[in-house]
């Protein structure tokens, strides 16, 4: 047993804080509705009859568990560690997201709320709580920034097919955390009916805690999974970083085991550099306090919050989930950054090598395991999170590498 | 006793409600935002509250946050927020004002340092939306002892039970929000708000003022009837950013203070 005094797992405190970060910023008129959102969920936690629930829904309509696959042509590609893949992309709806909006909606349906609001980057999370609530016949309501409306035209088609409706944003510049703050302003005004499911580990307490907790199957399976495999742990486990829910559900179970290794992987866009062309909150970002939470944020000097630069849609978020920013200061974690163009040479690497498009967000965990992998011992073993596929990516990466689908070869069908 | 405890004692002594006019700091711009600020008090405005900008204003609808956008556009900060306080301050030393916005300008400069030049400027209280009283000891505490009046929210999600816990470390006054929604969203109901209004009272010797969703004169006489005050902000700073010439805006303000003067105490 771990020593409950020296465990990494026990957090967050009665505040919602993970060490100085996380918390409750928001204003009063919501203050009530998330303190009775983690009295109900501290009650479910502890409820069977909710997990029966969710395992028997992760079963039979996510297809959990995902498997634990071993990526034999590229570990020997890279000619170093033994590289596996937790294959969350193979989930219903092509990404880890389902995994916390089924906790979510089962929460919200518990507390008698019969309309939901969430918000969208790439649309993933959008798509995933889209078709949660058409599975159990709850409005719902999707807010996405204007510019990802258009650049992710597929899963926008997908959720109105699921019946939700789509709301673009044009507040702010119109991206993903403009869409988070009209989701807010849409709850403030809707209280008494409406619950908003997050789609990360930030935002105030309790939904930090909350969507590790639901996320955390991915890590408590690869967990399992490994010791079939290889009879002990992973060296190192990695995953990629937008607001950090894969990575926090990969990572949480294994906190305590202080051999592995664990690594995050920012998007770093075209570089952290002065310009802030990225969307590396950690690495290249300060403490601040957004959306709820205390938390690393890309800001200027004066405390505004700036808008990140990345590839890939899912990981444009100007800031973390809070349980990462303690981690990476009381050093559990490491967290480094890749680049737009690292990830797209992982993301066709991976195509060739295993025959699995993946998303261009796991792209990013996986061009940090292409960097170390070589440089590591063959019995080494590493860990990665392929949390999404790439079919959602195809028109960008086709775009980044010249390549025109809407000429007759390769024309889009509708 | 700070400036703002000064006016609402004068406002019982003649037994007039108080009218609180908002207005967002580099709104236009910043020469213009000083020239409206300087004009409030000669219209009747017996407490400014001063919108600190902030890319991300989650309680705010859309008149005031296209407000902060073109005030941020034109290059306004805290630091010139702070200097446009201290420059009203040097022609009125009576009228309180009272900076409203979000924390992280606040925490990203540095708390006491914060509260050592908003003080100096001559700000007199601080409306921080998303520091409810769970996270009191980050400013409101602090604040308190550097002698600023922490205004805080009460919203109708704030039952009795919380009511204590709002009520426990506010000064100043207490701004009710008259609805559950964003600055600037639907019509207020005076007849709603008024048992709110006395539910508060009955539980805070404090003034308790109301705001979001007063539009009109008309609004404003209704709201004022039924409370110590009232705030008009989107209606304000929507005339402003539509580009109305100072005077007219000043005419604007001085028809609600007005009609915000003519409502009746509730208080003794």
């Amino acid at each position: 047993m771990t020593d409950l005094f020296n465990s990494f797992m026990t957090g967050p405190d009665e505040k919602g804080r993970f060490g100085d970060f996380g918390g409750r910023f928001v204003s009063e008129t919501l203050m009530p509705l998330i303190l009775e959102l983690e009295d109900q969920y501290e009650r479910a936690k502890t409820d069977d009859s909710f997990w029966a629930e969710m395992d028997f829904l992760w079963k039979h309509y996510v297809g959990r568990p995902s498997p634990l696959y071993h990526a034999e042509r590229l570990s020997e590609h890279l000619g170093g560690a033994r590289i596996y893949m937790k294959r969350d992309e193979l989930n219903h709806t092509g990404a880890h997201k389902i995994n916390n909006v089924l906790g979510q909606i089962i929460l919200a349906r518990r507390m008698g709320k019969t309309r939901i609001i969430a918000e969208t980057g790439a649309g993933q999370h959008g798509v995933a709580t889209a078709t949660v609530c058409a599975k159990f016949g709850l409005k719902c309501v999707v807010y996405m920034g204007a510019h990802d409306v258009e650049r992710q035209a597929p899963n926008v088609f997908r959720m109105k097919l699921l019946g939700a409706e789509v709301v673009p944003v044009t507040s702010g510049r119109g991206t993903l955390k403009d869409a988070m703050n009209d989701a807010l302003r849409d709850w403030v005004t809707n209280v008494r009916d409406t619950f908003y499911c997050i789609g990360t580990v930030a935002g105030p307490h309790p939904y930090p805690a909350m969507v590790r907790d639901f996320q955390a199957i991915i890590g408590k399976e690869a967990k399992e999974q490994m010791m079939q495999a290889e009879g002990r742990l992973p060296d190192t486990i990695i995953a990629a970083i937008g607001g950090g829910s894969n990575a926090m559900g990969l990572f949480f179970p294994f906190l305590d085991d202080t051999d592995v290794n664990i690594i995050g992987v920012e998007a770093g866009g075209k570089g952290v550099n002065d310009k802030m062309e990225h969307c590396a909150s950690l690495t290249g970002g300060r403490p601040g306090v957004l959306h709820g939470n205390r938390t690393y944020l890309l800001q200027d000097e004066d405390g505004q919050i700036l808008e990140g630069f990345s590839i890939s849609a899912g990981l444009d978020y100007p800031g973390i989930g809070p349980e990462h920013a303690w981690l990476h200061e009381i050093g559990r974690a490491q967290y480094v950054a890749i680049t737009d163009k690292e990830a797209l040479g992982a993301f066709q690497l991976c195509c060739e090598l295993e025959g699995i498009i993946p998303a261009l967000e796991p792209s990013h965990a996986l061009a940090h395991v292409m960097k170390i992998a070589p440089e590591l011992p063959s019995d080494h073993i590493i860990c990665m999170n392929m949390c999404g596929r790439g079919d959602k990516d195809i028109f960008t990466v086709a775009r980044a590498l010249g390549v025109d689908m809407t000429g007759p070869e390769g024309r889009a069908v509708d | 006793m700070t400036r703002i405890d000064r006016t609402f004692e004068a406002l019982r002594l003649e037994g007039r409600d108080a009218f609180v006019a908002y207005i967002m700091a580099g709104d236009p711009n910043q020469d213009r935002a000083l020239e409206v600020m300087q004009g409030l008090p000669d219209a009747g405005v017996d407490i400014i509250e001063l919108g600190l900008p902030f890319t991300d204003p989650m309680a705010d609808g859309p008149t005031i946050q296209l407000a902060g956008q073109r005030a941020l556009d034109g290059g306004m900060t805290l630091e010139k927020t702070l200097n446009m306080a201290r420059a009203f301050r040097a022609g009125d030393d009576s009228t309180p004002i009272v900076l409203m916005g979000y924390y992280n300008p606040i925490y990203s400069r540095g708390v006491d340092r914060f509260l050592a030049e908003a003080r100096a400027a001559g700000v007199d209280g601080l409306i921080i939306v998303d520091l409810p009283p769970e996270e009191d000891d980050e400013l409101c505490i602090p604040a308190q002892k550097a002698g600023l009046n922490f205004i805080r929210l009460a919203t109708p999600t704030t039952d009795d039970k919380r009511l204590s816990k709002v009520l426990q470390n506010t000064s100043g006054f207490v701004y009710y929000v008259s609805m559950t929604g964003i600055t600037g969203a639907a019509e207020v109901q005076a007849d709603t708000v008024a048992p709110e209004v006395a539910r508060i009272s009955a539980s805070t010797d404090l003034p308790v003022i109301v705001g979001f969703g007063v539009k009109t004169p008309e609004a404003a006489a209704a709201v004022a009837s039924v409370a110590d005050g009232v705030v008009v902000g989107s209606a304000i700073v929507e005339r402003i950013g539509r580009g109305d010439a100072v005077p007219e805006v000043l005419n604007f303000v001085k028809s609600l203070a007005e009609a915000a003067h003519q409502g009746e105490q509730v208080h003794d």
